[in-house]
């Protein structure tokens, strides 16, 4: 039976990698080939179905569906990334900070990210472009600030009952300090841990960009993004509705491939879930 | 429990004092001029200053700040620039659709997700929990505004049950003005009732393994009996907390979906706000969102120590 739940776990870890792959794969070509410009507008070839020429067919502007759905997944990547990175380092710095020094620092660091939770990324990035305009470095912002406090909390928990070893005590009766000891002893053994929140973390983020960028305060034109797509597909809806179907599909699979990926890895770094499972 | 819920009602006025400094730092003292930030550096210098006078910016913000939580004690939000009405009225109209809405799709989530969750755990390893974690998985990856739009092209251009969007008003006839809810809760809802099933069903699972439980087994119990009577009660612990954590990302959702049915709510306001840089709405809608999942958050928790007394006297 726990073969059974490990086996499945497997599939799915195999299917998020296999699905991530041909994203990150994607988006590298993209950089120096697509079937056409994704900007580039060609108003008599509009609001084509699929062919030969143009595979999932033109918008209303006659651009290609195709191109713009590649490029669109690899700014969407390169935000997400970059989002999850910011909270990633910050949040990991705040998390172990508060676990190794404890004390009124931690309490501090902690209520900090209690009240974070009561901005979503979305309030962040209304806050943001109220002031700065819309953009994708406001998008990031948003977004990264928000995965900050989710960090903080799992390095600190994870943290927490690694001070608690017997190697720690050991350690420090060899004199080591605390930033020594985080970083030889504490870091290493959660990085498992941060690698599977990073993961399901990055799936968030790909929602958040395309819920952003439907909202149009995420990627600007003419830079595609997959939520601006599916926005201006809603006008088009009862003459091209396959335009609204691609996008969706996309941002979908995408967040599939990374939550896959991240509960695969989860089984590998705590098999005792796995047999739950 | 008197002194836990003293302890959490400080702390909950500590952090809504916090987060109307936030929203007030953002948007009034670090853009410099908000004034200017409103009406672009075209605008001529008289309406700037005559906007200025009305926003108070020759006061110094301390004393902007302040001015600004008096009024929000009184229930005074301040008059919107774009509507020219007070932003309380404004406020009060859009909750009539955004809070039922939002009702509406927590009651569907919970009514869809916990039998889900625990009829999979039931089933533990067999095909029906297979299937209902598929189709958990499914609806976590889909994005709220993409199932929305799914909806109205099936249901609203193909099928002609809904309208693809607008809001009749409550007064007018209330029947259409739920129906027009209906497909927004439902967008809302699916995504959320995913992740509620799956925490559902762990925390069930979680609680089959429990002494307590075995000991209902050796009584005589039958395994569904011990399921529905004791597992799943205690198991509603951690599912009561996801929904509190989820209410912010419910919220959220309900500002994108409002806009892809031109549902006039909340989140359509403040939408409309930022666009038109209305940033006296801006602020105070903000702010009302972000104390709104704070005080869900803080009902939880005194919920939470209600069921379970040993979380009074934790840390």
């Amino acid at each position: 039976m726990a073969s059974q739940g490990l086996a499945r776990g497997r599939a799915g870890l195999a299917t998020g990698i296999g699905l991530v792959l041909v994203l990150v794969a994607t988006s590298l070509l993209s950089l120096v080939w697509t079937p056409y410009p994704p900007a580039d507008i060609d108003i008599p070839s509009r609001l084509q179905g699929p062919s030969l020429a143009h595979w999932l067919g033109t918008d209303p502007f006659g651009r290609d569906v195709a191109s713009m759905l590649i490029v669109g997944g690899r700014n969407s990547l390169a935000i997400a990334l970059t989002a999850v990175f910011v909270g990633l380092v910050l949040g990991v710095g705040l998390g172990a900070a508060a676990a190794a020094s404890g004390g009124w620092f931690s309490d501090v660091i902690m209520r900090l990210a209690d009240f974070t939770f009561a901005f979503p990324a979305l309030l962040s990035a209304i806050l943001i472009t109220a002031v700065l305009g819309p953009g994708a470095i406001n998008a990031v912002l948003a977004i990264g600030i928000f995965n900050i406090p989710v960090f903080a909390r799992v390095t600190r928990g994870a943290a927490l009952q690694i001070w608690g070893r017997d190697y720690i005590l050991a350690a420090r009766a060899a004199g080591k300090g605390g930033l020594s000891i985080t970083v030889e002893h504490v870091l290493p053994n959660v990085a498992g841990l941060l690698i599977v929140q990073a993961s399901l973390q990055f799936a968030l983020a790909i929602l958040a960009e395309a819920g952003l960028s439907y909202l149009g305060f995420g990627t600007q034109p003419p830079n595609p993004s997959w939520g601006r797509m599916l926005n201006e597909a809603q006008t088009f809806m009862r003459a091209a509705p396959l335009l609204a179907l691609f996008p969706g599909f996309a941002i979908a699979v995408s967040v599939l491939a990374f939550n896959l990926l991240g509960d695969g890895l989860r089984d590998l770094v705590d098999p005792k879930l796995a047999r739950m499972r | 429990m008197i002194a836990f819920v003293l302890r959490r009602v400080l702390g909950l006025a500590a952090t809504l004092a916090a987060a109307s400094l936030v929203v007030f730092v953002v948007l009034e003292v670090l853009p410099g001029d908000p004034a200017l930030v409103m009406l672009g550096t075209e605008a001529q210098p008289q309406t700037l200053a005559l906007l200025r006078a009305e926003m108070g910016l020759d006061q110094p913000a301390p004393q902007r700040y302040l001015a600004w939580v008096a009024g929000l004690v009184r229930g005074d939000l301040g008059l919107s620039y774009t509507y020219r009405v007070p932003v309380g009225e404004l406020v009060v109209q859009r909750l009539a659709v955004t809070l039922p809405l939002t009702v509406l799709a927590i009651s569907l989530s919970t009514a869809l997700a916990i039998p889900l969750g625990v009829f999979a755990a039931a089933r533990h390893r067999r095909w029906g929990d297979s299937a209902i974690m598929a189709f958990a998985q499914m609806g976590m990856a889909i994005p709220n505004f993409w199932l929305a739009l799914l909806l109205v092209l099936v249901f609203a251009v193909q099928l002609g049950w809904f309208s693809a969007g607008g809001f009749p008003g409550w007064s007018d006839s209330p029947g259409a003005a739920f129906k027009a809810l209906v497909l927004p809760a439902i967008a809302l809802a699916l995504p959320q009732a995913a992740i509620l099933a799956r925490v559902t069903r762990s925390a069930v699972l979680d609680m089959m393994g429990e002494d307590f439980v075995r000991t209902a087994r050796a009584k005589g119990l039958s395994r569904d009996a011990a399921l529905w009577r004791h597992a799943l009660r205690n198991a509603l612990i951690p599912v009561l907390t996801i929904m509190g954590l989820q209410f912010s990302f419910l919220l959220a959702g309900a500002v994108i979906v409002e806009n892809v049915f031109y549902l006039p709510g909340l989140g359509r306001l403040v939408f409309q706000a930022v666009s038109q840089r209305d940033l006296i709405v801006v602020k105070n809608v903000v702010l009302l969102l972000a104390a709104t999942v704070v005080i869900v958050n803080f009902i939880v928790d005194l919920l939470y120590a209600a069921v379970d007394p040993r979380l009074r006297t934790g840390r």
